[in-house]
């Protein structure tokens, strides 16, 4: 007579169910539909359409979301790890920078300066080498006024090979030889007719001419990128811009290197004249020349930090998020006085559990009230929790600085008391103290509601059923309300020390120095200091804190246990 | 009910009483009483049922028995002591909830270990006690399973068994098969009484349910409008209520109006509204003149004129439809202006089955007619 006899496994004798199992052992096959084929197939069939129409449904939110949410984020996510800055702006520097022996404490030789130079050299023009030099002051300062300085006085080298190729012939400070040594017959024909339209329009793309590159290989290297950037960026006819220093540096190199006497391509009148004079040129070296126009040049730190900021990819910025850096011996701590992630981490951690607390237990016995009171009772006081959503975060913050600071509502009430003398008014805004209670009265509702939901479906029968069963109204409470509002309490605290351990509107105008989050700091790296990849990086650990506690949450209370209502 | 008979019964509470309410009101709002003077007096051992329509006041009484509201006037005693300012859990009553109240959190054997451990009873004892009456259910298997996974009727053995552990010997039941469906409910009636039989318990059990009330209890106290309407064994309850309410609650009732024409001892006749005159028992009507409601049981109507009495009065009736219901038949008569006036027939080998617009004469033993207020 007791109920499990009614478990259909139990029952003997001819019932569907047992008839379908005998059939199933009789031939030990897949089960099969009406029509032959496997069950699980015809099933997977019909349940197609239902999945399609699903997916139809709610594609329009999840395109939304996707390239309005997830792209973004996870490019931002991407900027944490990414440096591909460096070996962008410093091709050349960053392919050899590794043969150096950065533990050697010498400076690089001078072939890393000539790459420097080049690199440098063709930056500046495109105004890129003080970007270059932001993103590497953050790991080194200094760094970018030393690149602002660099940029300014690279033609103190250039100027010396242009100057003197000028004195051979004027011709070289021309635009139109250079043009015909370097670019083919073609490109030329085409871009005078370009120039003579006068039209808008992309300009016929620059090609060197066939053997430029094997006769001149510096030179035409550097003629062509010349080229390419005078058409696209300045949107200048290589014909008629006469071009910057760099070629003339690279000319005279491949002058000295390569004999030009029996050079019979165009102008070759130019070029052997020039292979005739160059041994009488003045020359300097790279190393020498930046070294004099920086000295900080002359500093193998500076080319420490170039090299570990060459790769594409860097761990620099999550380094930096946990106060430490990279140093030649692998990742160290920074100075104490340098460590400023850590503690705020730490303190963000901290302060949100004050307030994930604070809520509870200020809100508890709020919810507790609303759940047991008359619907009607209830629902007007539901509202007024509610009152606070109506008004905007921003003065309801700002009606907590009226109320804290120094010449506010409550220390002019507690002077008037005499509870405290005028000349030692308390501090309770612009620090921790501020933050936790502006933030806690903020917070509170998004604790009070899930409690409220979870405690309303709590029977009253319970905690009568426990005190009919001997329990003193304190044991009832404690051994059968309580754990049963526990899925409240979880799923207003996960939301709650969420939404505070990323908050920033009110730790930026009541925190002060003291009770500022991780979270300004984000904002800070995001809109004053630029630095993106730093902004990410600390994101990024924040998500995966988040993340974190909620799986040791999950773990010890189990995600099931959260519930917003029913 | 009036104050003599409010005052007999106080007066018998007195006398070997284990569970007294002694002139019991209660009043939520403070205008209108839910409980007006309530007399009540049970003996150790007695299973009895409070029956009545919803808003009755029967589960009012409950609750105060149980402390979970407070009477607004006069004393409930528990044993001869007064209980009105004992809280619940110190009254040691055991109680069945309507829908179980069985603690979701814990597993079975922990919500029989609850009022154990509250009591500070030793681990072995518990274990024990908690054997034994998961034994008396015969749920001994499923200590370890939450009450999510059991059935409806599983949860309320457990429930019962949770009201027992702690050997209680007052256990209140607030309507406890009322979610369960009716064949499990009849298997369900028959455990408790059994249970509370063999353990001696004193049980209060509250239901709307008549025929739970009829074949469970000891007494039924029929409750309307905050009183009791009458407090008696099931058989006194259906054969001889004592007031038109109870004889119209209680079982099926043909009911005919009139005037008290003469009264005799326990005799008297009525002169129907049509005119008719039958014999009647006098219930609670004193005088001559006095309207009256007659209430015959559908079973007790005879149409055998060989079964009635010489010179009983007899009532022309017209069948007006023939219900077969299997193991009786039920048939609607018109008698004296009344269309609804039903009889019910063994179905014998030798019963007459009655047809549609076929005329017949019907009568009654004189105290199977009772003449009730009106």
């Amino acid at each position: 007579m007791s109920d499990a006899s009614t478990d259909p496994d139990k029952i003997e004798g001819p019932t569907p169910d047992n008839a379908m199992r005998a059939a199933k052992a009789a031939d030990d096959g897949p089960m099969l539909a009406a029509d032959g084929t496997p069950l699980k197939k015809s099933l997977a069939k019909s349940l197609r359409v239902q999945k399609m129409r699903a997916l139809i449904l709610i594609a329009p939110l999840l395109i939304f979301v996707l390239v309005s949410f997830i792209a973004p984020i996870g490019d931002m996510l991407f900027r944490s790890v990414e440096n591909q800055i460096v070996s962008d702006t410093l091709p050349r520097t960053t392919a050899r920078i590794d043969e150096w022996d950065s533990a050697s404490g010498e400076t690089p030789d001078e072939a890393l300066y000539e790459a420097l130079f080049y690199d440098l050299f063709v930056a500046e023009a495109r105004r890129e080498h003080t970007r270059l030099g932001t993103r590497l002051n953050y790991e080194m300062t200094g760094m970018s006024s030393l690149f602002r300085r660099s940029g300014r006085s690279l033609d103190d080298i250039s100027d010396v090979y242009l100057d003197q190729f000028e004195d051979l012939n004027e011709a070289w400070d021309e635009a139109l030889p250079w043009a015909e040594l370097m670019g083919d017959p073609d490109w030329i024909a085409e871009q005078q007719a370009f120039d003579e339209a006068g039209e808008d329009g992309r300009m016929p793309r620059f090609e060197l001419r066939e053997g430029a590159i094997n006769e001149f290989p510096n030179a035409a290297a550097a003629y062509e990128t010349f080229a390419r950037f005078s058409q696209t960026e300045e949107e200048d006819s290589p014909l008629e811009e006469e071009p910057y220093g760099l070629v003339h540096v690279a000319l005279y190199k491949d002058l000295t290197e390569n004999g030009y006497s029996q050079y019979d391509g165009p102008r070759a009148d130019l070029v052997q004249e020039a292979d005739a004079a160059v041994d009488g040129f003045e020359s300097i070296g790279f190393k020498e020349g930046m070294i004099e126009i920086d000295e900080d040049w002359g500093n193998p730190e500076i080319w420490t930090t170039l090299q570990m900021y060459s790769p594409d990819y860097t761990t620099g910025y999550f380094l930096n998020s946990v106060d430490m850096q990279k140093t030649a011996d692998g990742p160290a701590l920074r100075d104490a006085d340098e460590r400023i992630y850590g503690l705020l981490f730490q303190r963000t951690l901290f302060m949100s559990l004050v307030i994930t607390f604070s809520c509870i237990a200020l809100g508890y016995p709020v919810a507790y009230l609303l759940s047991n009171l008359p619907a009607r009772t209830a629902n007007l006081l539901m509202i007024l929790v509610l009152l606070p959503f109506w008004t905007s975060l921003l003065v309801r913050t700002s009606a907590w600085k009226v109320m804290l600071q120094q010449q506010g509502v409550i220390n002019d009430v507690l002077v008037w008391l005499g509870m405290i003398g005028d000349g030692s008014r308390l501090v309770m805004i612009n620090n921790q103290f501020g933050t936790i209670v502006a933030m806690t009265h903020i917070l509170l509702p998004f604790m009070i509601l899930p409690m409220y939901s979870v405690m309303s479906t709590i029977p009253p029968s319970y905690v009568r059923a426990a005190r009919s069963l001997g329990a003193t109204p304190t044991t009832a409470f404690r051994r059968v309300y309580f754990p049963q509002s526990i899925p409240g309490i979880g799923a207003g605290s996960i939301l709650v020390f969420i939404l505070s351990i990323g908050y920033y509107i009110t730790p930026e105008i009541v925190g002060g120095t003291t009770g500022t989050f991780i979270s300004n700091r984000i904002a800070y790296h995001i809109s004053s200091s630029l630095n993106w990849g730093l902004a990410a990086a600390l994101g990024t650990i924040l998500l995966v804190v988040v993340l974190v506690l909620y799986w040791a949450y999950d773990r010890i209370v189990g995600i099931d246990n959260v519930k917003l209502g029913g | 009910m009036n104050d003599n008979q409010g005052a007999e019964m106080a007066q018998a509470a007195e006398t070997d009483s284990f569970v007294a309410f002694e002139r019991v009101q209660k009043s939520y709002d403070g205008e209108t009483l839910v409980v007006k003077d309530l007399n009540l007096s049970m003996p150790k051992g007695e299973f009895l049922t409070m029956l009545g329509p919803s808003g009755s006041g029967k589960t009012t009484c409950l609750m105060m028995l149980a402390g979970f509201e407070t009477a607004t006037h006069g004393a409930i005693k528990l044993d001869g002591v007064s209980i009105n300012n004992i809280p619940p859990h110190k009254r040691g009553i055991g109680m069945v909830f309507q829908n179980y109240a069985l603690f979701p959190h814990m597993s079975v054997a922990e919500n029989l270990s609850f009022p154990l451990e509250v009591r500070g009873i030793s681990k072995s004892d518990r274990e024990d006690k908690i054997n034994r009456a998961l034994d008396m259910v015969q749920m001994r298997s499923f200590a370890g399973r939450r009450p999510a996974q059991l059935s409806g009727g599983q949860q309320q053995r457990i429930a019962l068994a949770r009201a027992l552990v702690f050997e209680p010997e007052l256990v209140l039941m607030d309507e406890p098969l009322g979610a369960l469906d009716k064949q499990l409910r009849e298997t369900l009636q028959f455990e408790i009484t059994n249970l509370a039989h063999e353990l001696g318990i004193t049980v209060v059990y509250v239901t709307h349910d008549q025929t739970e009330a009829l074949t469970m209890s000891d007494r039924v106290a029929v409750f309307d409008d905050g009183r009791i309407q009458q407090l008696a064994p099931p058989d006194e309850l259906y054969e001889r209520p004592q007031n038109s309410f109870v004889a119209q609650f209680i079982g099926e009732n043909n009911t005919l109006e009139g005037v008290v024409e003469s009264i005799n001892g326990n005799q008297c006749t009525v002169r129907l509204d049509s005119g008719d005159i039958i014999d009647a028992l006098p219930v609670n009507v004193a005088n001559k003149g006095e309207r009256t409601v007659v209430s015959i049981r559908p079973e007790r109507v005879e149409f055998n004129k060989e079964r009635l009495q010489e010179g009983a009065h007899l009532l022309k009736a017209e069948v007006k439809e023939f219900i077969y219901m299997g193991d009786i038949f039920r048939t609607r008569l018109s008698v004296a202006g009344n269309d609804d006036f039903i009889i019910k027939t063994r179905n014998a080998p030798d019963q007459r089955r009655l047809k549609p617009g076929e005329q017949l004469e019907i009568g009654w033993l004189a105290e199977d007619c009772r003449a009730l207020d009106a």
